[in-house]
């Protein structure tokens, strides 16, 4: 068949075989019995005996700290999180407490150095009866200064339902006198009115403190992405690991299923769902039925995910060598399968908390998911529904800063766990 | 092709089947029934009806009947082309809708195609230029593009045209064109106004397409048929388009599926705050004032928009993708 | 640059003794990848010379750098690969393709910019690749005859059409079936050893001087190997081109090549006509890779001998000779110490051992320590 070359009958031409590679492949010292660095493929990014050794989490540890932007984003997070657990500390007055007379008082800046002395305070608001609107119109006025302090006292706040305290991180200082330039002094004498209170990102039409409202706000926004995502977590690991791993009939049932709900208009479906909870549901049952609506739709992405995952691991060598060596199936999904995904599922996770947080703000914005007085960021923004509020009170938006910095910040992360989980990639 | 065309089109009455039974729940939803809050709405407005009238309205609508009649009755309608009378607006459903549901599929398209021009070119040059100046400038665009909600977008926008400007650029016509016939100089009017809806809601758009085209591309980049075209002598460009572009295009066509339906939808809460006459904002006003008739034709046709979405990405998809023709 | 090369050069001028200049003369080339963990020397001093019409085998373990150094001729190495030293001097056979100024029958494709327009005219005209995979390296939503037709007009001022006849005569020349119906079909319509055919056919179309074959029946049957590796050698014989065949099947290389260069790690450790190589291998390397082959002659279940230890990660490349942790012949003090150079060791062939030779580099090249 093909041409022979003259050759030496003592070396013989019956080479056989690509053997330098199977040798090598043979060869290679079993370095760990350690399931998890055994997925390596050979020629991966291999530096060391300790990179062989090393747990699955240490591996992605190692690859998440590099991502830098990420790394940020965890702190934002850690940040934010605090405030969702003791709102109460960080805020400065009652979120509920409405003053008709403090109504929209212009965002008021921390100062910190007052005539070259560490002295914090805020410039104060003066108000102006507008004669046309009959309305008092607030201005925020250099020459009033109210002084503020850290750690002070204020109103009594319960953590997480156990114990009640009244320190706050900052307001004002009751005992320094507030300071009126004697100019000042005279104006403000007649109709004119000074607002001694603190009202950092300003205050809103019922005079309530946005920025002890965002506090709030941010435990339930949090808290509802972070349930809801947890809900279709256990749906979409329970049905897409069902799906993957038996495959058959109930695969078939349960894929139709996912891409009925898929091709479902989301936004219009939880409209009409929210506005069928009946108007007279309390602020809790409205916030667990809000997030069942959300999580309904939103598990389909991570079941798809989840059955393709155990379908290519069914087939993979190490789980067939569990099979084959008498492992019960529970011990075979949970020991074995579910150990090389997890943080696949950590990092989809992360990512689908930001979409619920962003819907559920959409949902409240329109009025059809949580309603006063609960507080969360979509009933904040609510009040910023319409030009005129916005006209008159543009820091009413601030509260949206925090969505986008939130979801940015939750974003990256899950793009830093995602590019982190695969640590055997380059 | 035309098998993978006719098994889908085989598919529609089996979804349209279970869009319609979900949105007759939507209409069942609230407690009552539509002739109880007919009656009670005429009431408040000083008029009444008697006892036969109210009958014979019960057993129009199939009231009188368990469910499945009451569906039966109302599903037959509609495939006849009435869509019922909202109660909220004392109209005809059909006459409602008819305008806003063109103005809806019009600003949907719009969207969808100028976000496509922008995402894919951005993704390509994200891409190949992988960790350089423009590729850091374009991720950071895609992230805030994603991380922000639309409708923050579109109250920012409000509020820099009219703290910069002093313009409301709030719905889609002037005063004098709103209830206009059409004519050339109404679709000026229209267009000088749907470019900024337009443009608010290609942003996040454009985000999320730019992203997917950009991580499809990497891996298409890599892939060996790339380096033959290099080891075949094509220029760098040339071969980027014409090969792992062109791959990378596939997964970006199977996004229309979710991202068509998502605009039509999406646009809800832009029209809202924009005050658009578009079907969004009437979704909204219905649900709230309990006008069951007009909430499950609109959510009926948000579905049927979304079916038309699926149907279309799937097309295309087979169309561009011989591997796919050839399974089907 | 170093008096080796030249006596290397006579080496091979022995095997041809017409003495003509080489196709190809590749000299002392590097080609690192600068990873954030540090250097990687995938091909770190590389020399051998390809003759019109010689079939040039390099043989080595996987990650012995063999298909970068084939890459680095191409230009292709991906980045952050770079060629950043040697030669890889290259004269051109159809010099109207190439009209540079000072032009003396030769280029050192090493100095070219790899997107430039000279080195694009290099590329499947004058030295073409057959790749390692045939199914990936056909665009699967491009037809056979359209990625055919491409590489053809890409080269020559032909119409569409009379590249299309062109595409055709080439597949019916490496024995495609009915050719016209495959033009128009898909790389995943056909089978393995087809794919590889119309690959050959692609790799043909332009009449290279020089076909660099990376592994080309890696990917396909055992019994279609066969098939490919007949007609590539019956292609070599008709269109008297240069073959460059890359495999760790020493088998392959028993089979096809004249003349073969044996690496490991980046660095070439034997050099030598193929019969020499197979019949007195020199290097301890070569001699332990003939002997894990089995043979019909050697006692039956008995144990093949094998190479002690496995390959060092780039990372963790050893100092001095690369090979000194798993050799036989290793001599403490020396081996661990000195980077050996190839020297030739008889008339044919050369090694690069202390066995034979003193020569070693001169610069100690700092060892790149990976830490995290």
């Amino acid at each position: 068949m093909t041409e022979q070359k003259p050759s030496d009958p003592s070396f013989g031409r019956q080479v056989m075989g690509n053997l330098t590679e199977a040798s090598a492949v043979s060869y290679q010292p079993m370095v760990s019995m350690d399931e998890d660095a055994s997925l390596a493929p050979p020629g991966a990014d291999v530096h060391s005996e300790d990179f062989y050794l090393a747990p699955n989490w240490k591996l992605v540890w190692w690859r998440f700290k590099k991502h830098r932007l990420a790394v940020i984003s965890s702190v934002i997070m850690i940040i934010i999180a605090i405030v969702a657990i003791v709102p109460g500390f960080f805020s400065t007055q009652d979120p509920h407490v409405t003053d008709a007379l403090q109504s929209f008082i212009p965002v008021q800046m921390i100062h910190f150095i007052d005539d070259g002395a560490i002295r914090p305070f805020v410039y104060g608001a003066v108000g102006q009866r507008n004669p046309t609107t009959l309305r008092v119109e607030w201005q925020i006025d250099e020459n009033v200064k109210v002084p503020v302090k850290f750690f002070t006292r204020g109103y009594p706040y319960e953590i997480l339902g156990l114990f009640t305290l009244d320190i706050h991180l900052v307001g004002v200082d009751e005992t320094a006198p507030v300071e009126v330039d004697p100019a000042a002094k005279e104006a403000s004498a007649g109709p004119n009115r000074v607002s001694t209170s603190l009202h950092i990102l300003g205050s809103d039409r019922l005079g309530r403190d946005q920025w002890s409202r965002l506090m709030y706000g941010t435990r339930v926004s949090l808290s509802i992405g972070l349930v809801a995502v947890a809900i279709s977590t256990v749906l979409g690991i329970v049905l897409g690991g069902i799906s993957g791993y038996f495959g058959g009939t109930i695969d078939m049932v349960i894929q139709r299923l996912i891409e009925i709900l898929q091709s479902l208009p989301a936004i219009p479906i939880w409209l009409a769902l929210s506005a069928a909870l009946p108007r007279t549901w309390s602020v809790e049952q409205t916030y667990f039925a809000i997030t069942i609506i959300l999580a309904l739709l939103a598990w389909t992405t991570l079941a798809r995910e989840v059955r393709s995952r155990f379908i290519t691991l069914r087939e993979e060598d190490f789980v067939v060598a569990a099979k084959l060596s008498g492992c019960g199936q529970p011990r075979i999904i949970f020991r074995h399968m579910v150990p090389t995904f997890s943080s696949h599922i950590i990092a989809a996770v992360t990512l689908a908390i930001p979409v619920m947080i962003i819907n559920e703000t959409f949902l409240s914005f329109l009025g059809l998911g949580l309603r006063p007085p609960a507080i969360s960021w979509g009933v904040l923004l609510q009040e910023a529904q319409n030009l005129q509020s916005i006209a008159l009170a543009p820091w009413l938006l601030l509260p949206g800063l925090l969505v986008i910095v939130t979801v940015l910040a939750l974003n990256i992360l899950g793009d830093g766990l995602r590019d982190a989980a695969d640590p055997y990639t380059s | 092709m035309t098998q993978l065309i006719v098994k889908r089109l085989l598919l529609l009455p089996v979804l349209l089947f279970i869009f319609s039974v979900f949105s007759f729940i939507i209409i069942q939803a609230p407690p009552g029934d539509f002739v109880t809050s007919y009656i009670a709405e005429l009431a408040s407005s000083g008029s009444s009806m008697d006892q036969a009238q109210i009958d014979a309205l019960r057993s129009t609508y199939g009231l009188d009947q368990p469910l499945t009649g009451q569906y039966l009755k109302w599903i037959g309608r509609i495939l006849r082309g009435d869509l019922g009378v909202s109660l909220d607006w004392q109209k005809p459903i059909g006459e409602l809708i008819g305008e806003r549901l063109g103005l809806t599929v019009m600003l949907g398209l719009l969207t969808f195609f100028l976000s496509w021009a922008l995402a894919v070119p951005i993704g390509i040059i994200s891409a190949v230029k992988k960790y350089t100046l423009v590729d850091y400038f374009f991720t950071i665009f895609n992230y805030i593009g994603i991380a922000t909600p639309t409708f923050m977008v579109a109250l920012i926008a409000m509020w820099l045209a009219f703290s910069w400007f002093g313009v409301s650029v709030t719905g889609l016509f002037s005063s004098e064109y709103v209830d206009a016939p059409w004519s050339l100089a109404r679709f000026g009017d229209l267009m000088t106004h749907m470019w900024l809806p337009v443009l608010i809601l290609t942003l996040s758009g454009t985000a999320r397409l730019a992203r997917i085209m950009r991580a499809n591309l990497l891996d298409e980049l890599n892939k060996p048929y790339v380096e033959m075209a290099r080891a075949k002598g094509m220029s760098e460009w040339h071969l980027i388009i014409k090969y792992p572009v062109r791959l990378a295009l596939n997964p970006l066509v199977s996004t229309i599926g979710w991202y068509l339906p998502l605009i039509f939808s999406g646009s809800l809460v832009v029209a809202t705050v924009l005050n658009l006459p578009t079907i969004g904002p009437m979704l909204l006003r219905s649900l709230t004032n309990q006008d069951m008739f007009l909430a499950g034709a609109i959510v009926l046709i948000y579905c049927l928009l979304a079916i038309i979405g699926t149907l279309v990405s799937d097309i295309l998809l087979a169309w561009l993708d011989p591997r796919i023709r050839m399974e089907s | 640059m170093t008096d080796y090369r030249l006596l290397i050069t006579t080496t091979i001028s022995n095997m041809n003794p017409d003495n003509q200049s080489p196709l190809l003369a590749v000299n002392n080339l590097k080609t690192y990848f600068q990873l954030d963990e540090g250097v990687v020397k995938a091909v770190d001093g590389v020399s051998f010379d390809v003759h019109p019409g010689q079939v040039v085998g390099i043989v080595g373990e996987s990650g012995c750098g063999k298909s970068v150094t084939i890459k680095s001729i191409l230009r292709i190495v991906p980045p952050p690969g770079k060629v950043v030293e040697g030669e890889i001097r290259y004269w051109p056979q159809k010099q109207a393709t190439y009209e540079a100024s000072g032009f003396d029958g030769s280029v050192d494709l090493a100095k070219l910019d790899p997107r430039g327009k000279e080195m694009r005219s290099m590329r499947g005209s004058e030295i073409a690749l057959i790749p390692q995979e045939p199914m990936a390296s056909f665009s699967p939503v491009h037809t056979i005859g359209n990625q055919l037709i491409e590489a053809i007009r890409l080269h020559q001022k032909v119409s569409k059409k009379e590249a299309a006849e062109m595409a055709i005569e080439r597949m019916h020349e490496v024995g495609v079936p009915s050719p016209e119906q495959r033009m128009n079909a898909y790389s995943w319509e056909m089978s393995g050893g087809l794919r590889q055919r119309a690959m050959i056919a692609m790799a043909l179309s332009c009449n290279p001087s020089l076909l660099i074959a990376d592994e080309p029946t890696t990917a396909i049957d055992v019994t279609t190997q066969a098939q490919v590796l007949s007609l590539l050698k019956r292609l070599q014989e008709s269109h008297n081109m240069a073959i460059i065949f890359i495999t760790h099947d020493l088998g392959v290389i028993a089979q096809m090549a004249d003349y073969v260069v044996v690496m490991y790690l980046g660095r070439v450790m034997e050099t030598g006509p193929a019969d020499e190589i197979f019949h007195s291998p020199q290097h301890p390397y070569t001699k332990a890779l003939l002997e894990s082959i089995p043979t019909v002659h050697s006692a039956s279940r008995t144990f093949l001998p094998t190479i002690a230890g496995s390959i060092p990660h780039p990372f963790n490349r050893p100092p001095g000779c690369p090979y000194f942790p798993r050799c036989v012949d290793y001599m403490p003090g020396v081996c661990d110490q000195l980077t050996p150079i190839i020297q030739p060791v008889n008339p044919k062939q050369a090694a690069s051992c202390f066995l034979f030779s003193d020569a070693a580099e001169d610069v100690e090249p700092a060892t790149v320590k990976s830490k995290r």
